[in-house]
């Protein structure tokens, strides 16, 4: 006999999951109990939506595509999951959430600790589900892996009773494949829109490529990047997309939107045709989606069919995986590369459109400084952005080259920073992994900091110290008169004080060559280290 | 524009909230929406009547086709299909009006199915446009209670919405 907790252990381990992230409570705890004699490691973060975010972090650099992995008890436990299931949604991250339920014979009954976690989760799941029976589970657990990874990738919630866990049954075996009706995403990119896309290529004049996280998550970034230079087109990346290309690359032009580079917004007006790769094209990459194509011809690439036409009109949609249609892309474009004229005018616009942005004594400048960071650490570093004027500093400076840029850019959740660093780091613990921050968003998952202390994870915490929450204070600048209602941050603690009570080895830095020589240090050291910049209040975001 | 879809979906708890609530969450407007089993007892077929532009229902029925549980939806051609509402009417009805009441539903081949001192009660199975007909014709004897199920629909000829 082998009772449900066992079998959820089992079914993790069939999935060669090697890390969950959680907090334990009492609807939870037959799972806790298996758990405990697994090989599986358990990282107990100090509060849930942390453990949603680290196990974003972890999925989004582990590079097998499964899947990462979070645990939360009923009621608080996995209301508290809400906010980082809804980020991994909106950011399209493959999660699968378990949480602990009250016993069946008690649902419905408002009992303690009881909430409908798959009804409060509905608009921000890819699927749910309630487990009735044991006997369900190996199906479940298969099914949950293979919708959350699969297609366009996001989280899925498994909701399981506590005596679910506990009643006991025959034997286990994990079926070796699912059979859902209704689920069958379409990978292949049809044969006649690919055609259209290459003849609409070929008859461009100004191309550009539009890349979203689309790229990243299916792992077509040397294809991607092939295809870019055979053709020579100027490759333009959502926040999501920020990675596919090293950013110094020629053909790169940035982020577009209205907190992108300039240039990257000058050649997507511009440009004659646009090629969007796997991005959604929210209203923060483009300002009037659906005025984008009176300009330009549209093709739009992605893996979910909902997206294409949605925000912006598209002449050509083709619905598949980037890298099945990158790859009969390749095959198909012959020797197409762009006219030298169009290579010209938008290398100009880069060179023209560049420029270096101006210090304040006494401060750091964070743009200079990120843009510093990029090359004292090793190429693939890996640099998780919080939320805020930082991760816009970030997102236009960091000069990424083999490593990864990591935010959350469709929801935008302040306080993914510190978390999501944590399972990237324990994803590939040998690479360098930085978190740069506001120290509003610090101040919104610190308490993590005892996670990172007690794996002692070498993570390095740059916090761009403005005393704000820089963002809204320059919205308010601009569009509300400069009434800075609620956007001073008073009373906040001194940072160098916390990370001494963690034990985390810290230092402050109120010039950029200081804040350099602190790095270069931090950089060497194996161990997790805090650093404060202060950072002039009025720094704009770009 | 008012259209029709057909929509098959695996027979289990949460699904018609999965489906309502993608509706209103996405600021879709519903005008009717029946349920029922199929051929199949694992599979159930909603039928949806909504309105908006072009836009809306490409969106709604490509939304409609990422909720797992959905297994299939179709969107029936205008003037291909035959749909049908069951409606039921609770009609005031004074004893010098009750033959008025009774010719009107002959005419309309609807049928009398209870009646009381003061009120009868019709039942009517009939597209829409009839249906409405029929409450148009019968509100100045004032209308006391409307019960309808909303429209399902099927396909003309051969045609099946089926997996
Ligand atoms: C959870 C959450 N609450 C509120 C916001 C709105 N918001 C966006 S940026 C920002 C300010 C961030 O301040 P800070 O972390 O100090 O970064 P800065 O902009 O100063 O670099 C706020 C409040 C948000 N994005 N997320
Ligand atoms: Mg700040």
């Amino acid at each position: 006999m082998i009772s449900g907790a066992e079998i959820m252990v089992k079914c993790l381990e069939a999935e060669g999951i090697k890390v969950v992230f959680g907090y334990p409570g009492a609807t939870i705890c037959p799972f806790y109990d298996k758990l405990y004699d697994s090989d599986i490691k358990h990282v107990l973060v100090r509060q849930e939506q942390n453990a949603a975010h680290m196990a974003s972090g972890y999925a989004r650099c582990s590079g097998s595509g499964k899947p990462g992995v979070c645990v939360a008890t009923s009621g608080p436990g996995a209301t508290n999951l809400i906010t980082g299931i809804a980020t991994a949604y909106t950011d399209s991250i493959p999660l699968v959430a378990i949480t602990g339920q009250v016993k069946s014979s008690l649902l419905g009954r408002d009992v303690f600790q009881e909430a409908d976690i798959t009804g409060a989760c509905e608009p921000f799941v890819k699927h749910s589900y309630i487990v009735k029976n044991t006997e369900e589970l190996p199906r479940v657990f298969k099914e949950a892996f293979y919708i959350a990874s699969t297609g366009r990738k996001g989280p899925v919630l498994i909701d399981i009773p506590m005596d679910i866990q506990e009643n006991e049954i025959e034997g286990f075996t994990y079926p070796e494949s699912v059979k859902i009706l209704g689920y069958k995403p379409n990978t292949k990119g049809h044969a006649i829109q690919i055609k259209r896309a290459i003849e609409a290529i070929k008859a461009s004049e100004r191309p550009v490529i539009v890349s979203g996280g689309g790229v990243l998550l299916s792992g077509v970034k040397p294809k991607f990047q092939t295809f870019a230079e055979r053709t020579g087109i100027p490759v333009i990346s959502t926040m999501m997309g920020i990675g596919v290309m090293p950013s110094e690359h020629e053909l790169y032009l940035g982020m577009l939107g209205t907190h992108g580079k300039p240039v990257a917004n000058r050649a997507l007006h511009e440009a004659d045709l646009v090629i969007v790769c796997g991005a959604r094209l929210g209203d923060r990459a483009v300002a009037k989606p659906h005025q984008m194509s009176e300009y330009n011809t549209v093709i739009h690439i992605d893996i979910d069919p909902a997206e294409i036409g949605k925000n912006v009109k598209t002449e050509i949609p083709i619905v598949g995986d980037m890298k099945n249609v990158m790859t009969m892309l390749l095959n198909e474009i012959g020797d197409y590369h762009v006219t030298r004229q169009w290579t010209e005018t938008v290398r100009t616009w880069k060179n023209d459109m560049f420029r270096v942005p101006p210090k304040f004594e006494g401060f750091v400048e964070p743009r200079s400084l990120v843009s510093k960071l990029s090359s004292m650490l090793r190429s693939k570093a890996i640099l998780v952005a919080d939320v805020g004027q930082n991760q816009i500093w970030c997102a236009n400076n960091f000069r990424i080259r083999e490593g990864r840029f990591l935010t959350t850019g469709g929801m935008g959740t302040m306080g993914y920073s510190i978390p999501a660093s944590i399972g990237a780091k324990l994803a590939r613990p040998s690479r360098d992994v930085v978190v740069v921050c506001g120290d509003g968003s610090f101040q919104m998952s610190m308490n993590e900091l005892a996670t990172i202390a007690g794996q002692n994870l070498a993570i390095k915490i740059i916090i761009m110290r403005n005393h704000r929450l820089g963002m809204v204070r320059e919205l308010q600048d601009f569009n509300y008169n400069c009434r800075h209602s609620a956007t001073v941050l008073e009373g906040d603690p001194d940072f160098l004080k916390i990370a001494e009570a963690y034990g985390i080895d810290h230092a402050e830095a109120d010039s950029n060559e200081e804040a350099e020589e602190i790095i270069k240090k931090m950089v060497k050291s194996d161990k997790p280290f805090i650093l404060v910049c202060n950072v002039y209040p009025d720094t704009p975001s770009i | 524009m008012q259209y029709t879809l057909s929509i098959l979906v695996e027979n289990q708890a949460g699904v018609l909230s999965k489906i309502s609530g993608l509706f209103s969450r996405r600021g879709f407007n519903i005008d009717s929406l029946a349920v029922g089993v199929t051929a199949d007892p694992k599979v159930s077929r909603i039928t949806i009547v909504a309105n908006g532009d072009e836009y809306v229902v490409e969106q709604l029925e490509k939304q409609l086709n990422k909720v797992i549980p959905v297994i299939k939806v179709k969107r029936l051609t205008d003037g291909e299909f035959i749909s049908r509402e069951l409606i039921l009417i609770k009609v005031h009805c004074a004893p010098s009006k009750r033959s008025e009441i009774i010719k009107t539903a002959e005419i309309m081949q609807a049928k009398i199915v209870d009646a009381s001192p003061d009120t009868v009660t019709v039942e009517y199975c009939e597209c829409t446009n009839r249906v409405n007909t029929l409450i148009d014709m019968l509100k100045p004897y004032g209308i006391r209670e409307i019960v309808r199920t909303g429209t399902v629909a099927i396909d003309r000829g051969t045609t099946a919405v089926s997996l």
